[in-house]
């Protein structure tokens, strides 16, 4: 009997788990940090909450019934752990926490399917009661019910900008604007990639569309100046056409972008590649999920794709494992290979369409926060860099400064901290790779308390 | 390429090669540091930072006690805080072996001129109420210190620097050969530097060039677990030590805790790679909560080890070269390197400058590996796990 060990309950996940349930000779564990599955995508209201799912998520719902339908198939076929944590990887066992306390579990072949987060970087004020990820501002609305303010601004550079900014509206939360930092000019260069799937183009549109209709400002090619307020954020200031302008609002939520949750990837000893592109890493992979030694990775942390894109590469992964195994395929790999080819031309043109913006680093002020876990500044980096023999790469600046030392390991400041360091380098990011803040064990914090009452030996 | 000559090349920043350099150019020497990695990259920027004075090998006790005196007026001298704190350290007693330990522990201390306090388990407890009410008491000498080590090599590499050394960082020394009365060093940048005097600081790296001169000691690697807590309002002074090395820990000026915790665990020093098995991870946090139950509602968020070299008597190889004039060796520092780093890169500068040191590095030679090796039995046992590959009793040097 061969163990798949699946991390990951979203859409790659479940769509892996369900060519790989039911055959002789595999065991299949699925291991997923949420009480229910779904991943970020496809966040499910809190058992008890009625809400409106099919208003909140329009079009979308649809996609959510199906997901739901799969997992009802699925998790009873195989051995699912909600709230567990993986927080290590080791000799060919991931380490656990979940509601028995720490576990440890073997594996023949390990698919990591641990998806994406938001995508940040410093503004001034990002640290400020009243500031959320796009992501964080939609999960709550989504698992919670719960709205971030009643006068919001959506701002940034993200795929997740129009849709997080159309659900509050259908939420009864009041839009302020939606002020994109990518100028219009890219956005119309995005279209012949976009055009790989018309339909989600259209889609996509609509929600553009909708917002206007509901009379939301919406604002394209700024530049983010600041959140400001009294203790919590209560305006965004932005320039625009050389303009400087003020919105206010009584929360914000921002974003540009996803990076890849790849800690686990990493620590199970994947070679990573550079995407010069989209400036960031992820976990190498064959194009059907392949990392050698028995690693597999699928979705959003092998390549930012959206849950369709997901759905497609958990599909791939699993045949790969099946191969890999010896044993049959239940179905040839070429239309999954099509359509995820589909989605990620059309992801090239979100891409675009949401560009990160490399530049804002230099730009921002030394006063801004850089690590908030750890408190250091923008201006306590640059220092650290700037100084005589002083660090010049991040895990350098790390060390020395802190940056990225704390709570998040640097999950959440190290895109920032490595576009301070190409700055101050004047490296450009593509020719050489940007930094990268080497994963540490453990994957997320872990609680002393998990072995509290264990005996010493 | 590029031709450079020099008085000494340096092979190795960590703290050893960066206070040597320093040491060295204040005496008017011109000096050449050269690092694969950067500086205080290994054993030196990842070891737990504690300057412990008590329960050190007798033999070290000379320099240990001088690096403690350098350590005292150290910011000072490089110009530089290095997170220096003199809060002590305690030798908690767990067991009743532990409390006999102590006992024996007691008068070889005060032989040294390290005082230190025995303390019953009250006096433990009123002094610093988080740790167990199960303790046996303990055993706190008040001079020890601390050090975030990150920061210690970078900023002596900058004072050297200032001083006038040459640092080269990222730079990999490919091979050393004599040529007549000099030395030549080539490097991965196409350098090719001449000297007189070279100085092998290359840490669990050093044997290669050792070995390309006729000599040998049988180093072996391992690496000390390590993990850290977010930090927390300050409560806890000195640096807390069962007195079997079980558990170590501390809190940082920044407020975290760091725990370490024998026994060592294998590393991979061909490959560069060291990683902590979880299951030492859990054991060391049960000992942890053991030792201070009150951590209980901590996280931990960071975990790692280092590589670091060791010699079967757990004492370094410090001094001259037994076949070559002009080279000095020194590297396997089982653990005690940074501690006694300032005393070790004083005592290479007086070699090389005067020809003789103050203190009598003669147990340190070299040359003790030619014939049969003395293991410290009882700590390779102790500190060690058993797939730890290291000489056993017996085992001649190649």
């Amino acid at each position: 009997m061969k163990r798949v060990a699946i991390v990951g309950a979203g859409p790659a996940g479940i769509a892996a788990a369900d060519l790989l349930v039911g055959r002789a000779g595999i065991s299949v564990t699925l291991i997923d940090e949420g009480q229910q599955p779904g991943g970020q995508i496809f966040r499910q209201p809190h058992p008890g909450l009625a809400t409106d799912m099919k208003r909140l998520l329009g079009a979308g719902h649809a996609r959510l019934e199906r997901f739901r339908a799969l997992c009802s198939n699925v998790l009873p076929q195989l051995d699912y752990r909600p709230r567990t944590l993986v927080w290590n990887v080791f000799g060919g066992e991931l380490m656990t926490l979940g509601e028995r306390g720490v576990d440890s579990l073997s594996y023949d072949a390990l698919l990591i399917a641990t998806g994406a987060t938001d995508r940040v970087l410093p503004v001034e004020g990002w640290t400020m009661p009243g500031v959320y990820t796009l992501g964080g501002a939609q999960i709550l609305l989504k698992e919670q019910g719960c709205l971030i303010g009643r006068q919001v601004v959506f701002c940034g550079a993200s795929p997740l900008l129009y849709l997080a900014a159309l659900q509050y509206h259908r939420a009864g939360g009041a839009v302020a604007a939606v002020l994109d930092t990518t100028p219009i000019a890219a956005k119309v260069k995005a279209i012949p990639r976009l055009l790989a799937l018309p339909g989600v183009l259209k889609d996509g549109l609509s929600y553009m569309a909708a917002l206007r209709l509901a009379g939301v400002p919406i604002v394209g090619g700024v530049t983010l100046d600041a959140f400001v307020g009294e203790g919590r954020a209560a305006e965004v200031r932005y320039r625009a056409g050389g303009q400087a302008h003020a919105v206010a609002c009584d929360a914000v939520a921002y974003g540009f972008g996803l990076r890849p949750e790849m800690q686990l990837a990493e620590l199970a000893d994947c070679a990573l590649r550079y995407d010069s592109f989209r400036r960031q890493w992820y976990p190498d992979h064959d194009g059907d999920g392949r990392c050698g030694h028995g690693v597999y990775v699928a979705g959003d942390v092998a390549q930012m794709g959206g849950a369709e894109a997901a759905g497609h590469s958990g599909r791939l992964a699993a045949l790969s494992i099946l191969a890999d195994f010896g044993l049959e395929a239940p179905a040839s790999p070429e239309p999954d290979r099509a359509a995820l080819a589909r989605q990620l031309t059309f992801q090239d043109g979100l891409g675009h369409a949401f560009a990160w913006p490399a530049a804002h680093v230099a730009g921002l002020a030394d006063e801004v926060m850089l690590c908030r876990c750890e408190g250091v500044s923008v201006g306590e980096v640059r220092r650290g860099l700037r100084s005589d023999g002083g660090p010049q790469e991040a895990n350098r600046a790390k060390a020395a400064t802190r940056c990225g030392m704390g709570r998040c390991q640097g999950r959440f400041c190290g895109s920032a901290l490595a576009e301070l360091v190409a700055a101050e380098t004047g490296a450009d990011g593509v020719a050489r790779p940007l930094d990268r803040l080497r994963a540490q064990p453990p994957i997320k914090p872990l609680p002393i308390s998990a072995v509290a009452g264990e005996p010493l030996a | 390429m590029s031709q450079m000559h020099t008085d000494v090349v340096i092979i190795g920043a960590g703290s050893i090669g960066t206070l040597t350099a320093l040491y060295l150019v204040r005496q008017g020497l011109s000096v050449v540091l050269l690092d694969r990695g950067f500086a205080g990259g290994q054993s030196t920027g990842v070891s737990p930072g504690s300057l412990r004075l008590q329960g050190r090998n007798p033999t070290e006790m000379p320099l240990s006690m001088r690096a403690q005196e350098m350590w005292e007026a150290f910011e000072d001298d490089i110009g530089e805080s290095v997170e220096f704190e003199q809060k002590g350290h305690l030798f908690l007693a767990l067991t009743p072996a532990h409390l006999d330990k102590i006992d024996a522990l007691m008068p070889i201390e005060a032989a040294h001129g390290n005082f230190c306090e025995k303390l019953s388990r009250d006096e433990v407890l009123s002094r610093w109420p988080c740790l167990t009410p199960e303790n046996l008491g303990g055993m706190f000498n008040p001079r020890s210190a601390v050090v975030n080590s990150r920061m210690v090599a970078p900023a002596v590499a900058r004072a050297a620097s200032r001083a006038g050394a040459l640092l080269f960082e990222q730079e990999e020394v490919l091979s050393v050969e004599r040529k007549g009365e000099t030395f030549l060093t080539r490097t991965d940048r196409d350098r090719r530097i001449e000297s007189p005097i070279v100085v092998n600081a290359a840490g669990m790296w050093a044997r290669p060039f050792a070995n390309g001169f006729g000599e040998d000691a049988p180093m072996f690697s391992a690496g000390p677990i390590q993990m850290v807590t977010e930090p927390v309002p300050q409560f806890l002074d000195p640096v807390v030590h069962s007195v079997d090395g079980h558990i170590i820990f501390r809190q940082t000026l920044a407020g975290n805790i760091v725990v370490a915790g024998h026994p060592r665990v294998p590393v991979d020093d061909v490959a560069r790679r060291s990683r902590v098995p979880p299951d030492k991870t859990l054991r060391n946090m049960r000992r942890l909560l053991n030792a201070a139950p009150g951590l209980l509602p901590q996280s931990i968020i960071r975990i790692w080890t280092g590589i670091e070299g060791y010699l079967p008597d757990m004492l370094p190889v410090l001094g001259p070269s037994a076949t070559t004039p002009g080279l000095f060796h020194a590297f396997g520092w089982s653990g005690h390197g940074l501690q006694c780093a300032p005393a070790a890169a004083e005592s290479l500068t007086q070699l090389i400058v005067g020809g003789a040191s103050r203190i009598d590095l003669s147990p340190f030679a070299i040359a003790r590996f030619t014939g049969a090796v003395r293991p410290d039995e009882q700590k390779l046992r102790d500190e060690f796990e058993d797939n730890v590959v290291r000489p056993r009793s017996g085992a001649a040097a190649s």
